[in-house]
């Protein structure tokens, strides 16, 4: 059951050329996270705008639940958002901005005191309580600001690159606090990233957006494994694309024929994720020979380029202790498991 | 640890002499005009008065002797055309800080126009303006011509005020169920109230300082504390002068020390935040 839906939602923002939002249809299940990601300028938090009643959509509807809710101002939707920067109020303590909107909606004092005390638990900010945002840490003050917008217990939470102001050795904690209590509470979330780690590291299923048209949209997985276009599989880190045309239910590609898989069809790419490919210093039946041509260590991994016998260029993934004793130039014996082997119809993209 | 705290010490010692060399500088000018209210006969050779008395402070603040008079029609003036100038300020501050739009420049360039042009041209053109209207010799139409010097003044504080303002706080607020009115009152306002205040009292000694204006569209009927003061000075009045010349400093001084502490205050609250 779905519990957000948009319907063909755009946006062209007065005076623009181009649509900021292309129309985008998606529905979003009860208590689902599911990211919107993109590269800067893609829609995705213009998207987010829109569903939040912050900006007028130029065509197209909102639902939460049944209901339409395009026609309501934003106070009245019970979606709310978290935006990038915390934005707490400077002149109210860490207690009076997180019982902020109960105020607001007029709660006695006896409940929001209450309610509130629980949430600052929860986040963890109990002894920060009296403070004043200005004297928080970057990521006390972002968990100020998504306390602030769960104590409204929303149906729908809409989360604005909320990692993205924190320094990188703050944002695993948060990452973890924004599923921990995201799961607890089981609220409707979008989360808007332009960090397809993060995206996967937090969503189930993804929604790839770019230059305001949404480009893929499914499970996080598949965009590794499945991507539909050259853009997706880029933005995931696919580098091996090897032009290819199906015939007769047969790859036909620089590096010989073999058994297409069902579905494939025409002109397209091939395309292979750089951890898929084995290789090994010694020969072994069914392998590519290819020539190490270049090595580059990556901090976590290395990655190795090598160029096959047919001219073919691939980067692969390797472990330090894999790449330790390789030389450039030396012979490689690569493996492509055929599992790992993806068919990009020509069209999807550009 | 000494030689830090020695230096810190010296450092305060020259920060408080700096301090009261400053303070002296613009306080010293009302050290005559304290003398001169309080004197009977000084004159020349003499260093200090013949006599001291308190007449001209008792005629200055007899309830007929038109100076208090004058000093309501003052307070009057100045606090009426504030509270327009405000009304006006903020809103036009809002647009032209937050919003880019075509012929911004040139609504600058005539919002500034009455500070660049002299004020004794623009007030003999306005003169003429304002007899045709039948404003002249009428308070509302002082209170009006006031408004011209004292408009800039307000719109560019407001307007630079609203340049570093985010209104995305205001999004957050109604995204967290606050309605307009509430955004106003719990976001708005508190976050602007320090600068508003500040643009107000700028406005009101603006007002409060205006004397060729006053004269040339008051025509000698509105007798604002200016007009008296400029009055006992051509007079020779030299006492009464003193007096209503404190009388008439005060309010300034006032907004300067409320100001000025407004100021340290919040960059003192800001660099202890570091």
């Amino acid at each position: 059951m779905s519990d957000l839906r948009l319907e063909n939602l755009s946006k062209t923002y007065a005076g623009a050329d181009q649509p900021a939002l292309h129309p985008l249809s998606l529905s979003v299940g009860a208590g689902e996270m599911l990211a919107l990601l993109g590269p800067s300028g893609c829609g995705k938090s213009t998207a987010l705008r829109l569903i939040a009643g912050l900006d007028v959509p130029s065509s197209g509807a909102v639902y939460i639940g049944a209901a339409p809710v395009t026609a309501l101002p934003p106070e009245a939707r019970s979606a709310v958002m978290v935006f990038q920067n915390h934005l707490l109020f400077a002149h109210m303590s860490v207690a009076q901005n997180v019982g902020f909107g109960l105020r607001m909606r007029g709660l006695g004092r006896t409940e929001i005191d209450q309610r509130v005390a629980q949430m600052l638990a929860r986040v963890q900010l109990t002894a920060q309580a009296q403070a004043m945002p200005a004297m928080l840490s970057g990521g006390q003050a972002q968990r100020a600001a998504l306390a602030r917008a769960l104590i409204l217990r929303p149906r729908v939470l809409l989360l604005d690159e909320p990692l993205a102001s924190l320094d990188p050795h703050l944002r695993g904690e948060m990452r973890a606090l924004i599923a921990q209590v995201q799961a607890e509470m089981g609220i409707t979330t979008i989360l808007v990233t332009h960090d397809q780690a993060e995206a996967v590291q937090l969503a189930p299923r993804i929604a790839l957006l770019m230059q305001g048209r949404l480009c893929q949209i499914g499970p996080a997985r598949d965009f590794y494994d499945r991507p539909a276009s050259l853009a997706a599989a880029r933005f995931f880190g696919g580098v091996n694309f090897l032009p290819a045309h199906i015939a007769q239910g047969q790859v036909q590609c620089a590096l010989g024929r073999f058994g297409a898989r069902a579905g494939w069809a025409g002109q397209g790419h091939l395309t292979i994720r750089p951890e898929s490919v084995q290789i090994s210093p010694t020969p072994a039946p069914n392998v590519i020979n290819a020539r190490l041509t270049a090595l580059r260590d990556l901090g976590e991994i290395c990655r190795a380029v090598v160029v096959t016998d047919q001219g073919v260029s691939l980067e692969i993934s390797l472990a330090h202790h894999a790449a330790q004793g390789l030389s450039l130039g030396q012979t490689l014996y690569a493996t492509l498991p055929e599992g790992a082997i993806w068919f990009i119809a020509q069209g999807a993209d550009e | 640890m000494a030689r830090p705290r020695g230096g810190a010490a010296v450092r305060t010692v020259w920060h408080r002499l700096g301090l009261a060399l400053l303070l002296g500088a613009l306080l010293a000018p009302l050290i005559p005009l304290a003398v001169w209210s309080l004197a009977r006969g000084w004159r020349f050779p003499s260093l200090w008065p013949q006599d001291l008395t308190t007449q001209a402070w008792a005629r200055a603040l007899s309830p007929n002797g038109g100076v208090l008079a004058a000093l309501g029609t003052s307070a009057m003036i100045a606090a009426l055309v504030t509270l327009i100038a405000m009304a006006l300020a903020v809103p036009a501050g809002r647009a032209l800080g937050l919003m880019r739009f075509r012929g911004r420049g040139v609504v600058f360039a005539i919002i500034a126009a009455p500070l660049i042009v002299p004020s004794f041209a623009a007030a003999l053109g306005l003169h003429g303006v304002f007899l045709s209207l039948g404003l002249t010799g009428s308070f509302w139409g002082v209170v009006l011509v006031h408004l011209i010097p004292v408009l800039p003044y307000s719109i560019f504080i407001m307007a630079g005020v609203f340049a570093r303002y985010d209104t995305a706080f205001e999004a957050q607020a109604r995204s967290l169920g606050a309605r307009w009115r509430q955004v106003l009152r719990h976001v708005t306002w508190p976050a602007l109230a320090p600068s508003v205040l500040i643009a107000a009292l700028f406005s009101f000694l603006v007002s409060w300082s205006q004397y060729l204006l006053t004269l040339m569209i008051g025509s000698g009927r509105v007798q604002s504390l200016p007009m008296v003061l400029f009055g006992y000075a051509s007079a020779g009045r030299n006492d009464l002068t003193g007096a209503i010349a404190i009388l008439y400093i005060l309010p300034a001084l006032l907004v300067m020390g409320f100001a000025a502490k407004r100021i340290t205050g919040q960059s003192a609250g800001q660099l202890g935040l570091r």
